[in-house]
């Protein structure tokens, strides 16, 4: 399919998670991105040319790409095994579970073009279960950045630890959550954007900046939010959920995914399981045929908005 | 190692494979009764590894692709010192390491294998690196011939050729039985050596319960320069015990206390005989 083209000011993460492997290329040549034809979608094509011996091609076949990856891994590689998430995290599941996960191999598995970035393509290019799914498998940390800075932190981390990881970006440019940023980033630290004692919305990827917006928009009523972007699925951070749910009225999670088995569940089995009980609304894909159209018309329709998230606080906060 | 003493390992392997099958009551015997004499040329004749070396970047990797048939690793690993053989006692018990795949919570383990067609993409990645670093080491990744059709060996198989992997042997151990019915039956993968010569390996055919040929076959790899490797090795489910050979009942079948005493006098006889 054609690139969408950026015209403006932002970039999208997927284009500073390139340049930032190839930055940490110029001085580590263990560095491998492992690519299944996805070199362009993964904005990967730059680091192809400046480090052809760093770069290898399986082709259309996710699941070879990622035992590649893993036999990569096991030799030292610090891997980006990279293709477009909906196909990575499904077909390639099982080798994700077995010879990453459970063998303990290092590879970053990069799912590219995730949640519902691929907008008109449809159903088979949407990844909705990628969390759920990694989530019930042991030894792999899911993170989605929010913005730039995220991913830049989370792929230079992701190059130093022996843990696998799984790395989820959209194609949407993102502009910066904090206009000034010197905070440590750690995965399982969610990052607090905005503090506000009303309600707390916990976001993740590219739902984080929507959830900013609407509470900006939620000052003109009153209500004060905190917003965290809540980067890693797994391991949780507990401590800041529980922390944000006992100081506000009421939580709400925004994430592209499904509302199965996501960022919303995992804050919900934490909190009740843990006699937190506030009104709680999970915003995400619901369980349906997806909606057609782009990503943001698919967002829009579910309320993935400034005023679709805001009108939920209201609700919310009203009942 | 004499092709005698070759011969000698290789049935003591098995009446390892099966005392500790028959202690765990629970096993791949046909299939690792099939793979005996590979594994067994494999470590006391080809490969550059051993407990002193297995940390070494340099080492030759093993890694098992038809991981249930991991009764005949156990033995082989046991027997070249990676742990002690009284381990096995604990074969598939409640918290023992020894489970019924190859898990790298045991020494000499290169990769957790059991879910069929993922070696061969592991082993070619674990190739691309040796090719990459300009390390020598070789790698071997054993196959069944039932695991054939999972896509997954083709695309790897693809990739092996992309890269002109010749430090890559795929060892497929074609014992023609899979649990159901005969290979053939099930889903037919002949002619298996123009399958892989048409993706752009060099193959040989070879016994694959006969030492001396598979020593022989191993020695002589790279077959083609930039070519990997492909052994299709021709086996005999259930080797060296009269009633379990060429036999569906035997594929995890556990012997009864009867059968364990037969099985031992054969081999005891097959090893006077050599």
């Amino acid at each position: 399919m054609a690139e969408q083209i950026n015209t403006l000011p932002y970039k999208a993460n997927l284009e500073i998670y390139s340049e930032t492997l190839q930055r940490l290329a110029e001085t580590d040549r263990d560095i491998i991105a492992v690519t299944s034809d996805s070199r362009g979608s993964g904005k990967l094509g730059p680091f192809g040319k400046r480090f052809p011996n760093q770069i290898i091609e399986v082709g259309i076949a996710e699941q070879n790409l990622v035992g590649v990856a893993a036999g990569l891994a096991s030799c030292g590689k610090k891997v980006f095994a990279t293709s477009p998430a909906c196909f990575l995290t499904a077909r390639a599941l099982e080798q994700i579970k077995n010879d990453v996960a459970y063998s303990n191999n290092a590879v970053n598995v990069i799912g590219i073009s995730a949640g519902v970035s691929y907008g008109a393509l449809g159903t088979t290019h949407h990844s909705l279960h990628d969390y759920a799914v990694l989530r019930t498998i042991n030894n792999i940390i899911i993170v989605a950045p929010a913005d730039n800075y995220e991913t830049e932190q989370a792929v230079e981390l992701a190059a130093k630890i022996d843990t696998p990881v799984y790395l989820r970006f959209g194609k949407k440019p993102m502009p910066p959550l904090k206009e000034t940023t010197n905070e440590n980033f750690e995965f399982g630290k969610g990052r607090i954007i905005t503090e506000g004692n009303d309600v707390a919305i916990i976001a993740c990827g590219e739902t984080v900046y929507p959830a900013l917006e609407a509470a900006k928009l939620l000052r003109e009523s009153d209500i004060s939010a905190t917003v965290i972007s809540m980067h890693t699925i797994k391991p949780l951070d507990n401590g800041l959920l529980a922390a944000v749910a006992a100081k506000c009225k009421a939580v709400i999670t925004v994430e592209e995914h499904s509302v199965y088995g996501g960022l919303g569940e995992a804050c919900a089995s934490y909190l009740l399981q843990n006699n937190i009980y506030k009104p709680f609304k999970i915003i995400g894909i619901p369980d349906e045929y997806t909606v057609t159209g782009s990503q943001e018309d698919i967002f829009n329709h579910y309320g993935i908005s400034k005023k679709g998230i805001a009108d939920e606080v209201k609700k919310l906060l009203t009942n | 190692m004499t092709n005698k003493e070759l011969k000698q390992k290789s049935i003591e392997y098995r009446k390892k494979i099966l005392k500790y099958i028959l202690k765990a009551k629970a096993g791949h015997t046909g299939g690792s009764l099939s793979c005996t004499d590979i594994l067994n040329v494999l470590y006391n004749e080809i490969m550059n590894v051993s407990p002193q070396n297995f940390s070494s970047p340099d080492r030759d990797r093993y890694i098992q692709s038809k991981g249930h048939c991991v009764e005949a690793l156990f033995v082989v690993l046991a027997d070249q010192g990676f742990f002690p053989e009284e381990d096995l006692n604990t074969l598939c018990q409640y918290k023992s390491h020894y489970i019924g795949h190859p898990t790298r919570k045991v020494n000499g383990v290169e990769q957790n294998t059991g879910a069929l067609g993922h070696g061969l993409p592991l082993a070619v990645g674990t190739a691309i690196a040796a090719k990459l670093d300009n390390k020598l080491f070789k790698v071997y990744t054993l196959l069944g011939d039932g695991e054939m059709p999972e896509g997954s060996n083709w695309e790897a198989a693809l990739s092996a050729a992309q890269y002109k992997l010749d430090n890559l042997c795929a060892i497929v151990d074609k014992n023609s039985l899979q649990i159901t019915a005969p290979t053939a039956e099930v889903c037919n993968t002949d002619p298996l050596d123009e399958k892989w010569k048409s993706f752009g390996w060099a193959v040989k055919e070879v016994d694959g319960n006969d030492v001396d040929a598979l020593k022989k076959v191993f020695q002589s790899m790279p077959f083609e320069k930039g070519k990997p490797n492909a052994v299709i090795a021709h086996t005999t489910k259930g080797k060296g015990v009269s009633y379990m050979e060429n036999s569906l009942k035997w594929h995890h079948g556990v012997p009864s206390a009867a059968e364990y005493n037969q099985a031992m006098k054969e081999l005891d006889e097959s090893l006077l005989a050599l």
